[in-house]
């Protein structure tokens, strides 16, 4: 009888929903900062000024660039917090969901426009 | 028939990895979904993870290629300020929108929305992908972090339609055009 599909070998070690969960925390992070950035920059001159990383592509390179950047150390720090731990998914995963709800609602102009 | 050099760089950024990204994403969300939260036996999906983990790799390297050359090809030549004084602004499409009432929300909403929004779409799947390949079907198991994933992957969908659509409507009402022109067929005057 074949073993079900779900079924864990007893020599197999269980995964822990660590990485997984830092993956999907970081994703929300890096959206995000893009979001807040995206304000901010277009909120205070000097913060504009310093997101100009690139001079043809304007602030919206700054604004990638450290998202990206911030959104890649997060989740190299809690992957490697996280990575042999079960964590507390549920929590993680919602906070993730709203950070990126946050950050779509955030980005469109005229809900920016309110800051 | 002739194009021109930054017309064909707008049109592989939006047609080639825009286009095929967003082809790609419903179903990319189908295989992920059957893989972790239907009843299959491991022997009839075998092959299949194995090509869902390329499928999703791929929209990882369409996803970044489509906000690179956006962001770095495209558009410096869309936000690209004219000299004093010109009149003709069909080379400056961010100025040729911002000039009538009829088009300023085209750049003031569509393109100040897809410029950010664009980038949640290739962060939301690079981190799609490596988790279905860190778990596998094994993502059954974790079922917070299967939502998550599937939620995020929904997400990217849909902040590259949105990419997309204000992208194709703002090069319909301020096309981006200039460089060389690369001519595909010379036909002959009758």
């Amino acid at each position: 009888m074949s073993a079900p599909y779900n079924a864990v070998a007893p020599d197999t070690p269980p995964v822990t929903n660590g990485s997984g969960a830092a993956a999907i925390f970081s994703a929300g992070v890096g959206c995000f900062v893009l979001a807040f950035l995206a304000i901010l920059g277009d909120k205070s001159a000097l913060v504009k000024g310093s997101l100009v990383f690139y001079k043809p592509t304007g602030p919206l390179s700054g604004v990638s660039t450290v998202a990206v950047l911030m959104w890649l150390f997060t989740w190299g720090i809690l992957d490697w917090r996280w990575r042999k731990k079960m964590v507390a998914a549920r929590r993680i995963c919602a906070i993730a969901l709203a950070l990126l709800a946050l950050s779509l609602i955030l980005t469109f102009p005229p809900v920016a426009d309110l800051f | 028939m002739e194009l021109t050099e930054r017309a064909l760089w707008t049109l592989i950024h939006g047609m080639g990895f825009g286009g095929l990204y967003l082809l790609a994403c419903s179903g990319a969300l189908v295989g992920l979904y059957q893989l972790t939260a239907t009843p299959t036996s491991p022997e009839s999906t075998h092959g299949y993870e194995r090509f869902v983990r390329l499928y999703l790799i791929t929209m990882v390297v369409l996803a970044w290629a489509a906000v690179l050359s956006g962001t770095y090809a495209v558009y410096p030549w869309y936000r690209a300020v004219p000299p004093p004084g010109t009149v003709d602004l069909s080379m400056f499409p961010q100025r040729l929108l911002m000039s009538s009432p009829a088009t300023i929300g085209w750049h003031s909403v569509g393109m100040e929305w897809k410029e950010h929004v664009g980038w949640f779409a290739p962060i939301s799947i690079t981190m799609v992908a490596f988790v279905f390949i860190r778990y596998g079907r094994d993502l059954r198991n974790h079922r917070q972090l299967r939502s998550a994933v599937l939620a995020f992957g929904l997400a990217s969908l849909v902040a590259a339609g949105i990419a997309g659509v204000f992208g194709a409507e703002t090069d319909e009402y301020a096309p981006v055009r200039g460089g060389h022109t690369i001519q595909f067929i010379q036909e002959e005057t009758k």
